[in-house]
């Protein structure tokens, strides 16, 4: 049936030694590039150059390292290029896009703008993150961006200076920063254990649960935002130990938002791949049926992935409110579609139990380099639309392609 | 043109899928206005043989000649053209749509651009006078019983002038009264010149309303027969009669006498399925568990392992009467299940071999719910090589796996839980000889070991060459539990049809 082609074998260590040595060479070249021959006209590109390097080098590292699991020898066979290629098409993506956008404006290649680009990332990244799971059990969320608006109202409306004119609660004592925080926070883990329970118990589709919900939370957002004396004025006035949380720069360069960002990834990136919780989540999203039958406690595991996407939402709106001084009822509205598209495009499978952490942030990095890089360059917001829907697209082919199965006749 | 005696020839019909020859070289003539039985165990190849007949599968070789005219069937819509039809035994008409349009749904009668209504009305209370249907074509599906639908299913087919009728399983949930109202109906089909192909394991019935017998066995048919000449026995023997070569290993060890599970009148939650079930397991036997499709076998082990509902009765383990409402109940008492379908309810194809083995015990490797992966990788390498898994790593996806390697991850997976009684049902469906044999000497360790199997089968020889005790089900009801010694195939497949 499956017919053998001739394969060309290499000895994995060898496949490992040409990474790293190429990588090693491309690490030094961009390091002679900087200090010898360097030029105002190529801004940071010889440490960028240094950065691939040492990717390509690391890469080559893990394949030493890693030869009793991969397996002793690398096989060259069409099928196993196309899934290589399949598997790095995203990097090679990003990659691509960089350079053609480097190429048309050099001056891209500065670091500052990578800081902003990673540092715009973050909260969507937060976001993806929480989204993920909910993905992942082939479900979906779309309360999230309303979660995120409301999380911004409620932390904002309790953190305003007490001198200011228009305060929500004009007799509110000052509290400690983290009071209005944890209630905004919980408040969305409570809404995200609300989706859980109409999806475990009530078997709703995800998508209908969370629409549901998504309207719910618009809702009592905007009828507290409308609670006098505020009266549905955007909040303002927000106090200084609550926007340096998100405005902060480490040595004056690094937004903190930075940190934040990698710190949410790899408590997710643990939860999912070192917790039974994890590995839960992707039984339930591989074959629900197969984790009852070996007793995973589905109930509960749905539960817990709508009220962890609530908990992260929430974070990820108290950082919107902090970052931006304020926040008004509308804060947080469609970020859902970009959570969702950021997960597809970074290989998370939209019919369940497949998708890795790595690839969300590639997906998220995909969409801001996109927007940030277009108006870099000066291209009509427009076309940033068009060019995310084609990404959208054709990144969801081309995952989809992985898994075509041929149907019997 | 030579008038044919038969209005359907099927010549010399092949048919593989890859590793199984599910139709080897098999014919079947039927005669205008007949009705012909189709007769043979689970996995003989009537079900595969009739959807080559209605193009739902395309034969590899061989002939269909309809009429006295060779045709090649690539569709349902073209059998339906050549006047076929087929009545499957589980029926899904459109619920919530009017019995009506379920009838003429791609043939609607037409007034201009709009549907004719009342012409269909019409037409579909003409079409019910002739199969004696006395209800309004304008009601749900959904409101109708399982006799009436099936009544709206011939009626349909007699709407496409069928000329062969093809019935699967048709009395399977009919009373006695809608079943003597469908032999008449099928009665009036014959007068009509309507043959029936008629698939059944009820061999009263068959020898009742048959008039010829063809029996199938392994992929082959082993002829026709008038069904005047022939007896219930007679038509059983040919069925099983096979040659029982040496396929398993050896059995030295004799289970003990101790009792480790006990089931008292078991009854499922739903009417339909199991009733008044009662039996018992020794430590280190292996209990097998026979019947043919829809004797609710895997209901009743489902509801043993907490995945459905019983109504009433006993479940007694090591001498404790235990209550079991849900998978992990089931587990707390040292229960294990490996299912019928690996692929809907047994792996998770794209995950690794490695989850797939920890799954169900990953609580024994985490503290805390953080797990320990070198505590479960080293666990899972270690039952995985001692089950003899044939994979070059553990990170591999489990789907890429030959079938007879997934069933013994899938065993692993149940070990790492450390239970001692272990359900397989159906433990070597799909897979090739060589791992079968491996599976059975897995299931000798097993009881050697002092744990105890149930075991669910439909291949009479797995039966017979490792279950110690054979109980075996009809509809629902024990109709029987046979010693080893004295059960051969002839008297598993009498207990296997007696029906209510």
């Amino acid at each position: 049936m499956r017919m053998e082609q001739a394969q060309k074998t290499m000895p994995r260590k060898k496949y490992a030694n040409i990474f790293l040595i190429t990588g090693v060479a491309v690490f030094v070249f961009g390091l002679l590039f900087g200090l010898l021959f360097y030029t105002k006209k190529v801004y940071d590109l010889p440490w960028y150059l240094c950065i691939v390097g040492a990717c390509i080098a690391g890469y080559g590292v893990y394949q030493r390292n890693n030869t009793g699991k991969l397996g002793e020898e690398v096989c060259f066979s069409r099928q196993q290029s196309k899934a290589f290629f399949l598997k790095y098409a995203l990097i090679f993506a990003l990659f691509v896009m960089i350079v053609i956008i480097a190429i048309i404006s050099p001056n891209f290649l500065q670091f500052d703008v990578c800081l902003d680009i990673l540092s715009q990332s973050s909260i969507r990244l937060i976001i993806a993150l929480g989204i993920c799971p909910t993905i992942l059990i082939a479900g979906t969320d779309l309360s999230a961006g309303r979660m995120v608006g409301l999380a911004a109202v409620i932390s904002a409306s309790m953190l305003q200076v007490p001198t200011y004119a228009n305060r929500f609660f004009p007799n509110l004592p000052a509290l400690p920063v983290f009071i209005p925080i944890i209630i905004a926070i919980l408040v969305c883990g409570v809404f995200g254990m609300l989706n859980g329970l109409l999806v475990a118990k009530f078997n709703m589709h995800p998508f209908i649960a969370t629409l549901a919900t998504q309207v719910i939370i618009y809702g009592i957002c905007s009828l507290y935002f409308d609670l006098p004396p505020n009266h549905s004025q955007p909040i303002g006035g927000i106090k200084n130990d609550f926007t340096i949380i998100a405005q902060k720069k480490i040595g004056g360069k690094v937004s903190i938002l930075i940190p934040i960002a990698i710190l949410v990834t790899v408590i997710m990136w643990f939860v999912l791949n070192k917790t039974v919780f994890g590995k839960n989540i992707y039984a339930i999203g591989g074959n629900m049926e197969a984790a009852r039958v070996s007793g995973v406690n589905v109930f509960m595991t749905l539960i817990g992935i709508f009220a962890l996407a609530g908990i992260l939402y929430g974070f990820g709106g108290v950082l919107e409110a902090a970052r931006t001084a304020g926040a008004t009822n509308n804060y947080g509205e469609g970020y859902e579609l970009d959570a969702i598209a950021a997960c597809c495009v970074g290989g998370v499978s939209l019919a369940g139990g497949i998708g890795k952490i790595s690839g969300i942030v590639i997906g998220v990095l995909i969409f801001t380099v996109i927007q940030y890089g277009l108006q870099f360059i000066g291209v009509s917001p427009m076309w940033q639309q068009v060019i995310k829907g084609v990404i959208i697209a054709v990144a969801v082919a081309v995952d989809l392609s992985k898994y075509k199965k041929v149907l019997w006749h | 043109m030579v008038l044919s005696e038969y209005v359907l020839e099927m010549n010399h019909i092949t048919k593989s899928f890859p590793g199984v020859k599910a139709l080897d070289d098999v014919g079947l003539k039927v005669r205008p206005g007949s009705v012909h039985a189709l007769v043979g165990e689970n996995g003989a190849g009537k079900s595969t043989l009739m959807k080559c007949l209605y193009g739902i599968y395309h034969k590899d070789s061989g002939e269909i000649i309809l009429n006295g005219k060779k045709v090649e069937i690539t569709s349902t819509r073209q059998a339906l053209d050549l006047g076929i039809s087929m009545i499957p035994q589980e029926l899904h008409p459109i619920r919530f749509r009017p019995v009506m349009e379920n009838i003429w749904l791609g043939r609607f009668p037409m007034k201009g651009i709009a549907v004719d209504k009342r012409a269909m009305i019409e037409k579909t209370k003409e079409l019910f006078r002739k199969v004696g249907l006395d209800i309004n074509p304008e009601v749900l599906a959904d409101s109708l019983s399982p006799s009436n639908l099936q009544l709206v299913e011939i009626a349909k087919a007699v709407s496409y002038n069928s000329k062969i009728v093809i019935m699967d399983e048709p009395t399977s949930s009919l009373t006695e009264n809608e079943t003597s109202h469908l032999f008449k109906v099928i009665k009036s089909l014959q007068k009509s010149g309507c043959a029936v192909i008629y698939i059944s394991h009820k061999m009263e019935e068959i020898l009742k309303i048959c008039d010829e017998v063809t029996i199938m066995r392994d992929g082959k048919c082993l002829g026709a027969w008038p069904a005047s000449e022939m007896t219930t026995d007679e038509i059983i023997r040919m069925m099983v009669g096979r040659e029982l070569t040496n396929r398993f290993p050896k059995k030295d060890y004799v289970p003990g006498k101790e009792v480790v599970l006990k089931i008292n009148d078991l009854c499922s939650q739903s009417p339909k399925s199991f009733q008044h079930v009662s039996f018992e397991v020794h430590k280190g036997e292996i209990f097998g568990i026979g019947g043919l499709v829809g004797a609710q076998r895997t209901e009743l082990v489902e509801s043993i392992f907490g995945l459905r509902g019983i109504a009433s009765g006993e479940i007694i383990k090591n001498g404790k009467k235990i209550d079991i409402k849900s998978v992990r109940d089931a587990k707390k008492n040292g229960f294990a299940l490996v299912t019928e379908e690996r692929r809907a309810s047994g792996i998770f194809g794209h995950l690794s071999i490695l989850d797939n083995t920890t799954i169900a015990g990953q609580q024994k490797f985490a503290r805390h719910g953080v797990i320990n992966e070198s505590k479960r990788v080293k666990a899972a390498v270690a039952e995985d090589k001692e089950l003899n898994v044939k994979t070059p790593s553990m990170d591999k996806a489990i789907e890429d796996l030959s079938g007879g390697n997934q069933q013994k991850v899938l065993i692993a997976r149940w070990l790492l839980t450390n239970p001692d009684i272990l359900i397989l049902d159906e433990p070597t469906r799909g897979i090739d000889v060589g791992a079968k044999y491996e599976i059975y000497t897995i299931m000798l360790g097993l009881i050697q070991s002092g744990k105890s199997i149930i075991m669910i089968s439909s291949e009479m020889p797995e039966l017979l060459g490792m279950a110690d005790r054979i109980m075996v089900m009809c509809e629902g009801r024990v109709t029987g539990i046979l010693n080893r010694n004295e059960a051969d195939q002839v008297s598993i497949m009498r207990l296997a049809t007696m029906s209510k």
